[in-house]
């Protein structure tokens, strides 16, 4: 197939996505950004095995992204939950404020 | 069998009936009357001496062959087996007979002695574990005199010996007075291990048979003997030495005769049944009993009459000069001890054991009868201290053992007095008394044997006349010399009738083996072989005889003993001593007097050759070797100081440094590194996050740049 977009654009976008999941992770104070970057490195670890899957014409990576996406749901479900009781008793999602677990 | 129909097999029960009579009162004493306690001793008692009649009958229907009753295994070890049985021949069945005999009346007789006893020394408590002792005593005795080896006979020499102390201590914190202190307990002391002296020599005697014969049984020694005799002289020799050790200690002769008068310390039935009529003799039956053995060492033999003829001269002259009315009953007994062991010594076993039989018999009278005076003499007492209960509540300390303190009994105690008077005639040797008959036999033997011991014995006879006189005289005759002897009253028939039988048997005794007949000769000469005058040719008057009875050696020693009685008359009969009177005879001998008085010393010589350097050894190992030496020295600073210098260099240098360093160090190590590393730990998960980054980062360019 000529004239199809080369891997290398692929594989740029997906490290784009992950370093701006990245760098929400780690700027980023809100724990509902925190979650959606953590959303966005996951999406972009997806994009490169699609990628690197219709590639090598090899079923193993597509398969592997439905993995990520049960285990990325999954994370949120329990992530939501944690964030709706953070909430309940601080009153507040900032995760700087949720640092008394310390040495 | 053929024995059907006899009573052979009996024979355990002389020693199980006495056995079950104190168990009976072991178990039921205390919750029983004293009435009760007597008669189960007494019966226990009497019950084995009826026993022991049926096995004199038996052997005489038998022929007197002795026989061997297997009772019960005892010791088996490899080849070594000692069984424990029982011997029945005659001379085992004579003295059942005496023990039992005798035993039972002063069962009797101790029944209304303890029962006065214990009431005047304020111990009622003490009745039942009298008559338990004493029938631990005749069952010891019994085993004794009827083992079948010389193991058996260990155990009940043993036994007695036990009995013995037990019994001499009976009273044991009081002294003789009843005050109270530890003076009876260190008589039986005394007595105990003075026995364990001659004991060892026994078992000396006991080992070196053992290891020539390789055994003890009666039978098989005195098979070999003569082989051994034979091959090994020396063996028999020292065999029989070790065992006159062995009787010196038992049967109170020089030199550990000194326990025998401190004896008197027991209650008085005990001094009668132990101290003078049963036990002592056990000395005179293990000789008698291992004729075999000594018939082969003339040598030994001689030692052995001569211990027995020196013991009874010198324990007649000490009885002379005794104040006590048991001492001198007791020195007499060690002098009539040394008469029978002289006797056997000489090989005249018949003469030996006939004194003996005769011995217990009026020996046993004499003690119950001084047993019965001083009870008179304590009724007398109290009965003063009754009446004269105002004033002084406190009585004085009075000795109603004291013949000085005695004195006209006669009146006051007149069946104790002819009782007494039948006794002491025959002890004296009277005709025809029984002391006649059987010390007559050995005189004439040491005059036919050894000419020393014949005058050594016949001066000790006339002494013994002399003492008896003497006694009598002071306690029955004269004056009181005490108010308690003025008021003393006669005995209950309890204790009376025993001594009436005791002194039918005084009288008649000599019966048993008259000139002519010679019944007791006949009897034992089943067991014993006779060997016939040895002294080959006999001259001048020692040849005559009339039936078995010299009458020369009659004659004179009857003349001595009348004699020594008119000597006896003419000192204490014609001026009865008064109060605070020094005795005449000091008057007389005097320093000697004092000798005898004070028994040569020789509680003190011992004192000071044996016992102060023993002491002094005892203390000097105690004080020096064992507490300045072993303890002070060798454990305080040697291994104490060593120990604890070990146990300083293992608890410093060791444990603290080095030990313990490490768990600290390892401690400290911990404890700084996660001082450092909880600093990461900030609770911000956005520097955790920046962390895994950089680290996914690092790890990544190691990766891509290796």
């Amino acid at each position: 197939m000529e004239g199809t977009i080369p891997l290398s654009y692929y594989i740029t976008v997906s490290a784009i996505l992950f370093t701006m999941g990245a760098l929400g992770v780690l700027i980023r104070r809100n724990a509902l950004i925190v979650f959606m970057s953590v959303e966005l490195m996951l999406n972009a670890a997806n994009l490169a095995f699609v990628a690197f899957s219709n590639s090598y014409g090899v079923l193993d990576g597509q398969i592997f992204v439905f993995f990520v996406m049960t285990v990325a749901a999954a994370e949120v479900a329990v992530g939501l939950a944690l964030i709706v009781a953070i909430f309940r008793s601080k009153h507040s999602i900032d995760v700087d404020q949720m640092s008394s677990l310390k040495g | 069998m053929e024995n059907s129909g006899l009573f052979f097999n009996l024979v355990p029960l002389i020693v199980f009936l006495p056995v079950a009579g104190l168990l009976f009162n072991i178990i039921f004493g205390k919750r029983m009357n004293e009435k009760t306690v007597g008669t189960v001793a007494s019966a226990a008692s009497g019950l084995a001496f009826v026993v022991s009649l049926l096995l004199g009958y038996s052997l005489l229907v038998s022929g007197g062959e002795a026989h061997s009753i297997p009772f019960a295994e005892w010791i088996k070890i490899g080849s070594l087996d000692i069984p424990w049985t029982f011997r029945v021949d005659t001379l085992s069945v004579t003295m059942m007979l005496v023990v039992s005999g005798v035993g039972t009346l002063i069962h009797i007789y101790a029944i209304g002695y303890m029962h006065e006893d214990v009431r005047f020394k304020d111990d009622v408590k003490r009745y039942a574990r009298f008559f338990v002792f004493m029938n631990l005593f005749i069952a010891m005795m019994m085993i004794l005199v009827s083992g079948d080896s010389y193991l058996m006979l260990f155990v009940g020499w043993e036994g007695v010996g036990l009995c013995s102390f037990l019994l001499i201590g009976f009273w044991y914190d009081m002294d003789t007075l009843g005050r109270p202190s530890w003076a009876n307990s260190n008589a039986a002391k005394k007595a105990f291990i003075a026995n364990r002296v001659g004991d060892f020599g026994f078992l000396l005697a006991a080992f070196t048979m053992f290891w020539f014969f390789g055994s003890l049984q009666f039978g098989e020694v005195f098979l070999k003997a003569e082989e051994i005799a034979a091959s090994q002289p020396g063996v028999i020799m020292a065999i029989t030495l070790f065992m006159l050790i062995g009787v010196t200690g038992k049967s109170a002769q020089i030199p550990l005769y000194v326990w025998l008068p401190d004896a008197m310390a027991g209650p008085t039935p005990v001094s009668a049944l132990i101290h003078a009529a049963t036990m002592v003799t056990a000395g005179v039956y293990l000789i008698t009993r291992s004729w075999a053995l000594f018939s082969l060492v003339p040598d030994a033999q001689y030692i052995v009459a001569l211990v027995g003829a020196i013991t009874a001269l010198f324990a007649a002259t000490i009885a002379v000069g005794q104040y006590d009315i048991k001492k001198v009953l007791a020195y007499s007994t060690i002098s009539q001890l040394g008469f029978m062991v002289a006797a056997v010594g000489m090989g005249a076993y018949v003469a030996g054991m006939f004194h003996l039989i005769l011995h217990a018999f009026f020996k046993a009278l004499l003690f119950l009868s001084a047993g019965s005076i001083i009870l008179g003499m304590e009724r007398g007492h109290h009965h003063l201290a009754h009446h004269a209960k105002s004033g002084d509540h406190h009585e004085e300390v009075f000795d109603p053992g004291d013949m000085r303190n005695m004195g006209g009994l006669r009146k006051q105690m007149p069946v104790t007095y002819w009782l007494y008077m039948i006794g002491s005639l025959a002890l004296a040797g009277i005709f025809p008394f029984a002391g006649f008959w059987s010390k007559d036999e050995i005189l004439l033997d040491a005059a036919k044997n050894h000419t020393v011991v014949y005058v050594l014995l016949t001066i000790a006879a006339f002494l013994t006349a002399f003492y008896m006189g003497r006694q009598i005289w002071m306690v029955f005759f004269g004056k009181s010399r005490h108010a308690a002897a003025e008021h003393a009253e006669e005995s209950p028939k309890v204790i009376t009738v025993p001594l009436m039988v005791l002194a039918a048997a005084s009288v008649l005794g000599g019966a048993l083996n008259l000139p002519f007949v010679h019944s007791l000769e006949k009897w034992l000469e089943h067991t014993i072989e006779l060997v016939a005058e040895h002294g080959a040719e006999i001259h001048g008057y020692l040849s005559l005889s009339w039936g078995g009875l010299n009458p020369v050696v009659a004659l004179v020693s009857t003349l001595l003993a009348l004699l020594a009685i008119g000597l006896s008359w003419l000192l204490y009969g014609r001026n009865p001593l008064q109060v605070g009177q020094i005795d005449p005879l000091k008057k007389m001998l005097g320093p000697v007097y004092t000798a005898f008085e004070n028994k040569y010393w020789v509680d003190e010589i011992y004192g000071a050759v044996i016992l102060k350097p023993y002491e002094a050894l005892a203390r000097f190992l105690a004080v020096k070797v064992d507490w300045d030496f072993w303890h002070d020295w060798l454990h305080d600073s040697v291994i104490a100081r060593f120990f604890r210098w070990f146990t300083n260099f293992l608890a410093n240098p060791i444990d603290l440094g080095i030990i313990d360093a490490i768990s600290n160090g390892l401690a400290t190590l911990t404890k700084r590194s996660s001082t450092t590393l909880r600093q990461l730990q900030n609770g911000f998960v956005r520097s955790y996050a920046l962390s895994v980054l950089l680290g996914v980062v690092l790890i990544l360019g190691y990766l891509l740049f290796k």
